[in-house]
């Protein structure tokens, strides 16, 4: 299996990437490669093998439900590109009127 | 709607969850109208790198009390999932849901419509998620950030495309509320945001089989505005196929003032948020032992009291109904009648007296002082005759103001029913020889004129009289006058 140009285009654009021309052609082979490799698991027969999601056996890791306080204002803040009124500024995405 | 068309509508309702903290993190829930922006947040509902989520177990048992109350089957192996996207309302840059394999899912739930047919809606899924933060958006092309409610345990309840009208989706929705309140595990306030409802319509020509392109509705903060703006997107959707047009599959929004809906934005494809496990959280397995524990603790729903008040306590169903909108209420009135009152004339005085003072006092039935076992004991003083009806309305009144009980509130004000024989007669014969007149009157046949004597006597006795007592000796009286 092998991705074409739109769909990496498409990907990129999904994750905010802006890529060159010599880029697409880069990650399109790179992907592709990923994507072959990982389709040779249907050679294998899984007949009777469920599904799993997880490679870890561990499950039900999980707390009580208690609150602890909230990380101070300063802290909150101190990486906010903007700010103001104790909030992050960021670019309005969408009016919904 | 004109009957070429049929609307198919289906639910989406979001709902946060009750609990002291966050789904993934220990960061406080509070009220995100009230608090300080950017007051109850933690590295993790921050977005903040390195940070891993750990499941809130309460969040979880309350969507399993959600679950089982909608008639669910429990999904026991339950994955969370990534619903990747870019929106600064999640710092993290995706969302932590559920996905393939949800919590709950194949429910049902019967609603009543306004004439009074009953309608069942089927539930495809209840799925366990978080929610996202608040925008304030400015003029300046910028908006604010508020993430005190980023990461709140989110529940969304999604139904089958079993509803056909605006009435049917405000039905249902009310009834979803209902069941969270009584459940425990919401509020149910709308204009907070802590209960979100958002349709899905779509119409098709009347009989198809097909389902037409859907847009879904937000902004819908009350009931009225659901059914508004579900009736008007049906209408829209159907002018626009009417003159030649085809629906759009989009986002829009509802405007109470305009009374129209309006374009938000194309529906990106499911597809776009590329959803997979989340590595982070390994899996949830719920144990039969849980759910059987759950189930067993689940409160007596809406449908099951009405039934019991109906068939058990003899009420209207128009009694049960109004008794069990909300449990407080309900559960009053249950104990009320394990202390012994007669469910009868309990309710009779939780729907006249009782709901008048609390509406007059703004109280909800948490608030008041008045106690079940106290309202018993002033039916029981009325039962026995120690006050009469209305005597009783006013010493509730003051029960309600001053919390003293009944009893205490008749003796300290001489409020005690007369029912001595040789007072009433007394007073009858003073009445009757202060009008010699009317008396006169009577004797000569105004049989009407009995009224008036009671009325006097009354008076006289400052209300207090056993007015069956009064009737009685007052007859008596009379007759032998005529003799």
């Amino acid at each position: 299996m092998s991705l074409t140009r739109s769909d990496v285009e498409k990907i990129a654009q999904l994750a905010r990437l802006e890529l060159t021309e010599a880029e697409v052609a880069l990650y399109q082979s790179q992907l592709s490669a990923i994507l072959d490799y990982a389709t040779r698991l249907n050679e294998l027969n899984l007949e009777g093998i469920s599904p799993t999601a997880h490679a870890v056996t561990q499950q039900n890791v999980w707390r009580e439900d208690v609150a602890e306080p909230s990380l101070p204002m300063d802290a909150v803040l101190l990486n906010a590109p903007k700010q103001a009124n104790n909030q992050f500024v960021a670019q309005t995405v969408l009016d919904e009127g | 709607m004109s009957n070429k068309y049929e609307a198919i509508m289906g639910l989406e309702i979001h709902a946060e969850l009750m609990t002291a903290s966050k789904m993934f993190c220990a960061a406080p829930v509070v009220d995100s109208v009230e608090a300080e922006p950017n007051t109850a947040v933690h590295p993790l509902c921050l977005g903040m790198p390195g940070t891993l989520p750990v499941i809130n177990r309460q969040a979880v048992e309350y969507a399993l009390r959600v679950a089982l109350a909608l008639n669910c089957q429990i999904n026991q192996h339950n994955i969370f999932a990534r619903k990747n996207y870019f929106y600064p309302d999640l710092p993290k840059g995706y969302q932590i849901s559920q996905y393939e394999e949800p919590i709950g899912v194949n429910g049902w739930l019967d609603v009543e419509l306004d004439d009074g047919t009953h309608k069942r809606i089927g539930i495809r899924r209840v799925h366990m998620e978080e929610d996202t933060g608040k925008l304030t958006h400015q003029d300046d092309g910028t908006s604010l950030v508020d993430y005190n409610r980023a990461g709140v345990p989110l529940l969304e309840i999604v139904s089958e495309p079993d509803i056909h009208s605006g009435e049917e989706a405000r039905a249902y929705a009310m009834k979803i509320r209902q069941i969270l309140r009584y459940l425990g595990v919401n509020s149910g306030d709308m204009e907070k945001g802590v209960l979100r409802v958002e349709p899905n319509i779509s119409i098709r020509p009347s009989g198809s089989q097909e389902f037409g392109t859907r847009t879904e509705l937000k902004n819908l903060n009350s009931f009225k505005a659901l059914a508004d703006g579900a009736a008007h997107e049906i209408e829209r959707q159907i002018q626009v196929v009417e003159s030649g047009g085809r629906v759009v599959q989009e986002t829009r929004g509802w405007s109470e003032d305009k009374k129209r809906t309006f374009s938000q934005r194309s529906k990106e494809e499911a597809e776009d948020y590329r959803y997979f496990p989340e590595p982070d959280l390994p899996p949830l397995f719920i144990s039969e032992a849980w759910i059987a524990e759950v189930k067993a603790a689940l409160p007596e729903l809406p449908d099951a009291k009405i039934e019991r008040y109906v068939n058990g306590f003899g009420l209207t169903a128009y009694e049960a109904r109004v008794l069990t909108e909300e449990r407080a209420v309900a559960e009053w009135l249950d104990t009320a009648v394990a202390a012994g009152g007669d469910p009868k004339s309990v309710s009779k005085w939780l729907l006249n007296e009782l709901f008048r003072l609390m509406n007059e006092h703004k109280q909800n039935i948490e608030q008041i002082q008045v106690t079940p076992a106290g309202l018993v004991e002033l039916i029981a003083l009325v039962d026995k005759g120690a006050i009469n009806n209305n005597t009783a309305k006013e010493v509730l009144a003051e029960m309600f103001t001053s919390g003293q009980s009944a009893q205490a509130i008749v003796q300290a004000r001489g409020l005690a029913q007369i029912s001595n024989e040789a007072a009433i007669v007394a007073l009858i014969e003073r009445v009757l020889a202060a009008n010699p007149e009317m008396v006169a009157r009577y004797t000569n046949g105004e049989e009407k004129l009995r009224g008036w004597f009671v009325g006097q006597i009354m008076a006289q006795s400052k209300g207090k009289a056993n007015p069956a007592l009064v009737n009685q000796l007052l007859a008596q009286k009379l007759l032998r006058l005529r003799d």
